[in-house]
């Protein structure tokens, strides 16, 4: 969700029927202004945040997508917050996709806290106070006169008490209060706190319903055979033998593939195997790796200018030591460990979606200029993902179910195997990256050259560049924050047909590593210590030194490593926080074993410690697993790598100790679902070269220490 | 098509299904027991890790015609009510994320309790490697395991 500024205003109040009870949203800037709505508290018609049943049941609805990062969580923690409810009675369900109530719904960008810190506290605060004057209606008192207290309302004077169940009818007619008052930070109880998980108990029974749990009646599943050259198409196909598969019921073309639709996933994958497709492979069907390197060699002096400060081949010229170095980073598949899934079901009347999205208004969208219906009879429900790191946000998944429905005119669970999933696309970019970099007699470094180039995800997602650049592309590389006075960087986008995306971290991915790991090139050059040369180029940021420092600290940073161990460090600020990581590596006969990592976390503010905990490591195993194995690589046009075999991630016994420390002084809250990420493949790499001496300039470190 | 009967999580079922249908999709999709998840398709991942006869099987390389009599365990009837030790240990230590590898991980670790009532980091690492998590869970997971070990039996 793009910073919507929300104020304290625009109620929009929801009444329902008998036995109803409360149901309160607030509306966004930007929208149109208090509305009523009317209607019984079905689910299907529930626009609000706040529920709260005449059984003194509370359930909160969320519009972000709860896919691991416990963000359902952290919201229920402001709102309950201020509803003053137990943490007990609570449950939480995804809201219905609804832009009026909710603005645009799209949970990525580690922006859910700070999108709806505010205006979650707020609707809290409203709906406590409507739950107040009811009481104070009801005993004919000042409401001034009244306290909201662990789901009543009290009396001060008398003691007197009423229960929010039995409020909730009378507190629903009320008028919602612009400017409710907010509880102060200091009197929380549940903010700040280690609150456990309202998602675990259905994570640990198998009842959760994630998308590819979805079934509907009716319900057809149906797997896509897709083009393996990326801008590839179909050129004539026969379907009588997957038609002849037992349980198969249809084929039909849609414009991404050929859908074979079946009674269950095995049927529907027999069917798939048994099509006869001949594949046009288009313009880019002989591509390959090493062509893909070679056009982005050809262009990375032709780059559009992203920062260009002082004169970097004036001081380059004037330099003690040169250095030019090629880094290169590979595609990366997202490998959520639920594949993507989408059922959709499309009738004349309207048309229902279930998946695990990261990107709703975009899912309505997509399905309303499919069908031509208009956007209210396109309805989202969101289920729980398994996994998204960016991937759910793509939604091309449920362009495909959509299609797929309205040709069989049937509800249609489209499901992609291990393999679909790893070859979809929607990949993070390669960079080929160019560096050339000087140092001065101190070891100062004094010049800064970055050339990258790298597929634009804006580009492939249908947006402009910006004269030339992708902000996407650039994040952390354009602006270092070090004090080298001169500076060049540029960009050029190569214009793959591949399809790329966002990916944990997004461009803080590469730029974190290439820029970390060139720094410590130009430390070891002017014989600097890495943690040192660091500290004395961040005047400029003291919230990073700070981290860095606690981080080296805790690490122990001074103290000596044992032959073939050593300590490697990065720091960064991306999301609004600040991260700073050090790796202890050891290379053991040609193999590379992180045996700890410690973080220091600067968030701002502190929702759930736990979560912050929990996140951080998700992040580093994250970015560990693609450090040491990720990898996509393209042959003729297409991905290669299908499954875990060849495309594998971190298991138990690789999983290094993390240590996080957190630090929160009260700056503004910051994000944490992708600060873990970018400094670990720096961090191990920084480690591995001060062990070995050899920089380690391109990605995955794989097995080349093997012999 | 053939029928199997089988007996999942102490009931008796009946299945009409190919005969090399893995023993994961006639969980899912034909007896509604979503619990076990697909994650790979080839024995990679653990994702779709069932018990049968308490021997940890990885249900997506399984067909339904190798099972034979032999019980078949999942997630949906490890306990009526979350109370098996791992399930206590693993909300204890709230360990999930996004929740898909968990049933795996969960039910993997009840068979390495039910084989070693005490664990030691190399027996974890070596039942639990096998199943991945995208998350990055397994340091909660092996906390929960040794909880669990501490508590078994209670
Ligand atoms: S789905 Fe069975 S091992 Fe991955
Ligand atoms: S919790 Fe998400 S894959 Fe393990």
């Amino acid at each position: 969700m793009s910073g919507h500024e929300v104020s304290r205003r625009t109620f929009i109040q929801v009444s329902g029927g008998a036995g109803a009870g409360l149901v309160l949203g607030i509306s966004l800037a930007g929208c149109r202004g208090p509305a009523i709505v009317t209607g019984s508290l079905d689910q299907e018609v529930l626009n609000a945040w706040i529920r709260i049943g005449t059984d003194e049941s509370v359930t909160f609805l969320i519009s972000e997508s709860e896919m691991g990062q416990g963000i359902h969580t952290a919201l229920s923690m402001l709102l309950a917050e201020e509803l003053e409810v137990d943490w007990s009675r609570i449950r939480t369900e995804h809201s219905l996709t609804d832009r009026t109530l909710y603005g645009r719904q799209s949970t990525g960008g580690s922006t859910s806290i700070r999108t709806n810190h505010e205006r979650l506290r707020i609707a809290g605060a409203a709906a406590r106070e409507m739950l107040i004057a009811a009481a104070a209606a009801r005993w004919g008192v000042q409401a001034s006169e009244c306290r909201a207290d662990d789901g009543q309302v009290v009396h001060t004077a008398s003691g007197r008490s009423l229960s929010y169940g039995s409020l909730a009818e009378e507190a629903a007619l009320l008028p919602a209060p612009d400017d409710p008052p907010l509880k102060d930070p200091a009197v929380y109880r549940l903010v700040g706190r280690r609150m456990p998980r309202l998602d675990s108990p259905e994570k640990i029974d198998g009842s959760a319903v994630f998308g590819l749990d979805m079934s509907v009646p009716g319900m057809l599943t149906a797997l896509v055979a897709r083009p393996p050259a990326f801008g590839g198409s179909v050129g004539n196909f026969d379907a009588s033998a997957a038609l002849a598969v037992p349980g198969v019921r249809q084929v039909v073309e849609i414009p991404t593939g050929i859908v074979v639709a079946a009674d269950g996933f095995w049927a529907a994958r027999q069917g798939r195997d048994a099509l006869t497709v001949e594949w046009d492979s288009g313009e880019f069907g002989d591509a390959s790796d090493s062509s893909i390197r070679e056009l982005c060699q050809k262009l990375a002096d032709k780059g559009a200018v992203v920062t260009d400060k002082g004169d970097v081949a004036k001081a380059a010229a004037g330099a003690k030591t040169r250095i030019d170095a090629e880094y290169d980073a590979p595609f990366l598949a997202h490998a959520t460990m639920e594949p993507m899934n989408c059922v959709a079901h499309v009738r004349a009347d309207g048309c229902d979606i279930w998946t695990g999205t990261q990107a709703q208004t975009s899912a309505q969208d997509i399905a309303a200029d499919i069908t031509g219906l208009p956007l209210e009879q396109v309805r989202v429900h969101t289920l729980m993902l398994g996994g998204g790191f960016g991937r759910r946000s793509r939604n091309d998944f449920v362009a495909e179910a959509v299609h797929a429905s309205k040709a069989l005119g049937a509800p249609v669970k489209i499901v992609y195997t291990r393999e679909d999933d790893m070859r979809a696309g929607s990949f993070r970019p390669v960079a080929y990256n160019r560096f050339s970099g000087a140092v001065d007699e101190s070891g100062n470094p004094v010049a800064w050259e970055h050339r990258i180039v790298s597929p634009s995800i804006i580009r492939s997602i249908g947006g402009q560049l910006q004269n030339g650049v992708d902000p996407t592309s650039t994040e952390n590389a354009g602006d270092l924050g070090y004090a080298i006075p001169n500076i060049h960087v540029t960009y050029a986008d190569p214009e793959l047909p591949v399809s790329v995306h966002f990916w944990r971290s997004v461009s803080n991915s590469q730029n974190i590593y290439l820029t970390e790991c060139f720094l410590d090139e130009l430390a070891a050059a002017g014989g600097r210590d890495p943690l040192e040369l660091r500290l004395s180029l961040l005047g400029a940021h003291p919230r990073r030194a700070r981290a860095l420092r606690l981080a080296a600290e805790k690490a122990g940073w001074s103290e000596r490593r044992a032959d073939g161990r050593a300590l490697g460090c990065a720091v960064a600020e991306c999301f609004g926080s600040v991260v700073a990581q050090v790796a202890e590596v050891e290379l053991v006969n040609g193999e590379v074993r992180v045996p700890r990592v410690v973080c220091a976390i600067d968030c701002g503010t502190i929702v759930n410690p736990d979560t912050i905990e929990a996140q951080v490591e998700s992040g580093i195993v994250y970015g560990l697993s693609a450090a040491l194995y990720g990898q996509i690589s393209i042959e003729n046009g297409g991905a290669v790598e299908g499954n875990f075999d060849r495309y594998p991630i971190l298991r138990m016994r690789d999983m290094p100790e993390v240590e996080t420390h957190i630090i929160a002084e009260g700056d503004p809250v910051g994000g944490i679902g992708e600060v873990g990420l970018p400094c670990i493949a720096p961090a191990v790499c920084n480690a591995l070269f001060a062990i070995t001496g050899e920089p380690i300039r391109r990605l995955p470190i794989g097995d080349r220490f093997k012999t | 098509m053939p029928e199997y009967s089988l007996t999942v999580n102490g009931s008796h079922r009946r299945v009409d299904v190919p005969a090399d249908t893995p023993l994961l999709w006639v969980l899912r999709d034909e007896l509604e027991l979503t619990g076990t998840k697909y994650g790979c398709g080839s024995g990679q991942c653990g994702s779709c890790t069932v018990l049968l006869d308490g021997s940890v099987t990885l249900a997506c390389v399984l067909p339904i015609e190798n099972v034979g009599d032999r019980a078949v365990q999942t997630i949906e009837g490890l306990s009526d009510d979350r109370s098996h030790p791992v399930q206590r240990a693993w909300l204890e230590v709230d360990v999930p994320q996004c929740g898909w590898c968990q049933p795996g991980q969960i039910m993997t670790a009840a068979a390495l309790l039910a084989q070693h009532p005490d664990p030691t980091d190399e027996q974890i690492d070596e039942w639990m490697s096998p199943v991945l998590c995208r998350c990055g869970t397994y340091n909660r997971c092996r906390k929960a395991i040794h909880v669990a070990a501490q508590e078994g039996g209670r």
